[in-house]
């Protein structure tokens, strides 16, 4: 369906090629997930197949890709069309018109399809994608999940032989997720189609995959197989992987369901043990850092947050957990006094956060928004750094100290516009807690973050709870969740439905429970290093079903 | 008859093409551009004010129809203002007077201040309210028909331009979103986040996103197939939409003479017949190498005859009206005269009336409010 002979691809204002001689050859009725690390050339992969790499993109592209017969050097996108669907990362951004309905007949006017084709194939991808309820709504007052569907929905009429997603669900809650994942099941096992995935969160999707390429960056040669034998080198794996992979167990298994079956005998060592407790270091039992009474928020006839009750105390981690639109990033923005409420109160630091401003709040207060790119306004990130000294009132150099304790190989002269995603949270990072605030917000911080990054991330936030910060992350990240929060706030509709210890509140959920968790429910282990930490890795090892596995 | 029978068969809840609206709407400004009563007038704004509530759907731009009300009232408010301060004084009925400028003898002819007569107040307000009110019949057909659907039956040569305008008019709301959200980033910051500096601060970041989604856009729309062709070349398309809009040119111009009077003959109706047999030419020649279709294309039945047909006759009617009533017309503001009411004027207008009755009911999610707000981008909301 796919092929790929001698591939390499030169951009143009780069000397080395991102992609070199690449020979691939992708079936139909494939599920193929391609992963590696922001940057090492997963997207100049995925956007070769329809040739927007390089007919849109510039660069050279030497060698060449075959779609169904079709050479994207004489075929540009458009008139691959047909045989190849493409969904950007973010697909509000590729909208075409205004409302779902037609949003879904674009494609299909373009190839010049008759009426009642289009009308009989908008019906058929509405009920595919439990779209038909959402049929005349403007597609801006969708949410995040119902988009992608659309987004989805849209290159589907055109009925194409391949489908190309770009981080399909990263930006998504767990729930909304699972459904992009069964349909796009559905679309392989019922219509044969050719799925092409990018996505970092392999903790969802590596289980659906038939096979898994890897894009390890530098121009290195891929690496492709069944995703058994790449998980089981990959140098970062999903925790479900991870706990396999440590116990030894043969086959692999890549779903929770596979672990439980060989997870037996693990289960039987944890009987009487404790889970190893979250240390808080509750400095002050004293003023709550957040205290909000019976906060209400409402836009038009839309209620954001329906009279919301928390505190907050110093050191402690907590998680907002909840679907897209459940009230998260308005809570957020409430405690910076971003927004003022409908009713109800909200102390930050015990004083109304809308009164403060300028270094008042910085003080009191920092948030990392969803884009942390929207924090960066400087051309180099030495001049965003001494900005960033000058609004905080600290003394010069500061931020430039806290960035490399972070990150130390962002340079000062690189534009922050050219970090990677996750380069450019940590300077956000930097920024934000160059004042010293007791309390630190992060909007959905692992949105678009690849696993090692991921895991700095994760160190960071770990080191700032005992130094007495207290840290809100809004997130879907459940296994983030897991590894950091020593509290789960679960909100949905605006209500908050769960407030406790994190175990407490994951373990009963299975929407938010971690996949270590539902593998060895009913015991309340969260993370894979929880349970290493509990039996010790050599008794983890020997209590391997099977033995005779070389990987430890 | 088919249109018979459409009209019984689709009495359901559908949008009215968004053509027949303008029509209407076009009519009511032509008949508006006729008349110097302020009785009729204001007959008129009531007319587009009675039909834009009954048919007005509940979307973004429908809201604009309030803009367009007020826009007219500042067009009145200059208009006399600038008489009371700048003309001379008509008629004798002096109201007030003002201290006046004296200014130097180069400037002759320009008064400034002085003695302000009703009469002239009058004859200004006449004449903004004859502006506002095609103003506001404008604003009557934007809130009524939805600009993407009316951009959707261009003729296929001006298809490119038209999905260019619609691309255009979705992203205005995200630039919007983006201003809101990166000034909460500077708030963030602990910067300011209203005066010259906040805008000069966020105008990157905003320019930079904006951009950055054109080239996405630019690339998703490449990827589905937007801009496909069929065996005609590249330059016959460029000379088919050369000759559209230089046909549209002319036929603007000789619309504009035919109206305007004092303009030179050739201006009028044989620019007009260019300008239309070029446009036709182009549209003809283009629609046989575009392979575009189009998905579920308003029909014009029934109904959409009526609603254009109300539009054109009350224009009818007016411009009978000026030959046969001429002083009825254009109330004299010397001497002030009280407005009288011309029949065959009225008459036109209850007419225009009928599309708050024949035109279709609205699909029922665009006649209730919207509920939802935008949940994907909480931090814009």
């Amino acid at each position: 369906m796919i092929r790929f002979e001698d591939v390499s691809i030169t951009y143009s204002d780069q000397p080395e090629p991102i992609l070199r001689d690449i020979n691939l050859l992708l079936e139909e009725g494939e599920l193929v997930l391609v992963v590696g690390r922001t940057g090492s050339g997963k997207t100049t992969l995925l956007q070769a197949i329809n040739g927007l790499v390089p007919h849109f993109t510039g660069g050279t592209l030497s060698g060449r890709v075959v779609v169904n017969g079709r050479d994207t050097r004489t075929h540009p996108p458009r008139e691959l069309a047909d045989l190849v669907g493409v969904v950007p990362q973010d697909p509000a951004s590729a909208f075409v018109a205004d409302t779902v309905e037609e949003e879904l007949a674009f494609g299909m006017e373009c190839l010049g399809l008759s009426g009642e084709v289009m009308r009989r194939r908008v019906e058929e991808t509405l009920d595919l994608l439990g779209l038909n309820d959402l049929r005349y709504r403007p597609l801006m007052t969708l949410s995040a999940g119902q988009q992608q569907r659309v987004a989805i929905g849209a290159v589907l009429t055109s009925h194409p032989k391949v489908l190309v997603l770009d981080e399909p669900t990263s930006a998504l809650d767990p729930g909304a997720a699972e459904e992009i994942l069964s349909a796009l099941q559905r679309l392989v096992h019922d219509l044969g189609m050719t799925v092409v995935m990018a996505e970092h969160r392999l903790e969802r999707v590596v289980q659906y995959a038939d096979r898994v390429i890897i894009v390890p960056g530098n121009a290195q040669p891929l690496l492709i197989g069944t995703p058994q034998e790449m998980m089981r080198e990959a140098p970062i794996a999903p925790p479900v992987v991870e706990l396999g992979r440590l116990a030894g167990w043969n086959p692999l298994p890549l779903s929770v369901r596979d672990a439980r079956r060989v997870a037996g005998s693990l289960r039987e060592l944890l009987v009487g043990q404790e889970p190893p407790i979250r240390v808080i270091s509750h400095v002050d039992s004293g003023t709550p850092l957040v205290q909000a009474k019976d906060l209400t928020f409402r836009y038009g006839p839309h209620v954001a947050l329906k009279s919301v009750s928390v505190q907050v105390h110093g050191g402690e981690v907590v998680a907002l957990m909840g679907r897209n639109g459940a009230g998260k990033s308005t809570l957020l923005n409430a405690i910076v006094g971003l927004r003022t409420p409908t009713s109800g109160t909200i102390k930050t630091h015990g004083v109304d956060p809308i009164s403060l401003k300028g270094v008042e709040l910085l003080a009191r207060v920092g948030l990392v928004p969803q884009s942390p790119g929207d924090l960066l306004e400087a051309t180099t990130v030495a001049a965003e750094c001494r900005a960033a000294d000058r609004d905080a009132r600290v003394v010069p150099g500061t931020t430039r100290e806290l960035l490399s304790s972070l990150a130390s190989e962002i340079r000062d002269e690189t534009h922050p516009r050219d970090l990677s995603e996750g380069q450019r949270l940590l300077l956000a990072l930097a920024i934000v807690l160059a004042a010293r605030p007791p309390l630190l917000l992060l909007d959905e911080p692992t949105r678009g973050l690849d696993y090692p990054t991921k895991i700095r991330l994760v160190d960071v936030l770990r080191n700032l709870a005992p130094a007495g910060h207290a840290i809100i992350l809004a997130t879907h990240d459940v296994e983030l969740a897991a590894e950091v929060a020593t509290r789960v706030i679960v909100l949905a509709e605006g209500e908050v439905v769960a407030d406790g210890k994190t175990a407490e509140v994951v373990v009963a959920s299975p929407m938010f429970a971690p996949q270590v968790s539902k593998i060895l429910a009913p015991y309340p282990w969260l993370t894979v290093s929880d349970v290493v930490n509990t039996v010790g890795p050599v008794i983890l090892r020997s209590h391997a079903p099977t033995s005779g596995d070389a990987f430890a | 008859m088919k249109a018979a029978l459409a009209c019984g068969q689709h009495a359901h809840a559908r949008w009215l093409h968004p053509g027949a609206w303008w029509i209407w709407a076009l009519g009511l400004a032509a008949a508006a551009s006729r008349t110097l009563n302020p009785m009729v007038l204001a007959l008129i704004i009531a007319v587009a004010a009675v039909v834009v509530s009954a048919r007005k759907p509940d979307a973004p731009w429908a809201r604009s129809f309030v803009f367009f009300v007020k826009l007219g009232i500042a067009i009145i408010v200059i208009r006399v203002g600038i008489q009371i301060l700048f003309a001379a004084a008509l008629g004798t009925t002096t109201l007030f007077t003002l201290p006046s400028l004296a200014l130097p003898s180069w400037m002759a002819g320009v008064r400034i201040g002085g003695t302000v007569t009703l009469e002239s107040i009058l004859i200004a307000f006449y004449d903004g309210l004859r502006l506002a009110t095609i103003i506001i019949c404008v604003g009557a057909a934007n809130s009524l028909a939805s600009p993407s659907r009316l951009l959707k039956s261009v003729p296929a040569a001006l298809y490119e331009v038209g999905v260019s305008v619609v691309v255009a008019l979705t992203f205005t709301p995200q630039l919007v979103a983006d201003v809101t959200r990166v000034q909460s980033a500077r708030h963030l910051r602990g910067r300011v986040t209203k005066g010259p500096r906040a805008i000069a601060g966020a105008a990157m970041p905003v320019l930079e996103g904006a951009l950055e989604r054109s080239v996405t856009l630019a690339a998703a729309m490449d990827s589905r197939g937007y801009g496909r062709r069929n065996t005609n070349s590249a330059s016959q398309q460029r000379l088919s939409a050369a000759l559209l809009i230089g046909g549209l040119v002319c036929a603007c111009i000789g619309a504009y003479a035919l109206v305007a009077a004092g303009s030179p003959w050739f201006l009028s109706t044989p620019m007009l017949a260019v300008g239309v047999i070029a446009s036709l030419i182009a549209i003809t020649w283009s629609a046989k190498s575009a392979i575009r279709s189009r998905y579920r294309p308003d029909p014009w039945w029934l109904p959409e005859w009526l609603v254009a047909l109300s539009g054109v006759f009350a224009a009818g009617t007016f411009w009978v009206a000026t030959w046969v009533v001429p002083f009825q017309m254009a109330t004299p503001a010397d001497p002030p005269t009280w407005p009288a009411l011309p029949v065959l004027a009225v008459l036109g207008l209850a007419i225009a009336l009928t599309p708050a009755l024949v035109a279709p009911p609205l699909p029922e999610v665009f006649a209730v409010a919207l509920q939802a707000e935008p949940h994907g981008n909480e931090v814009a909301a």
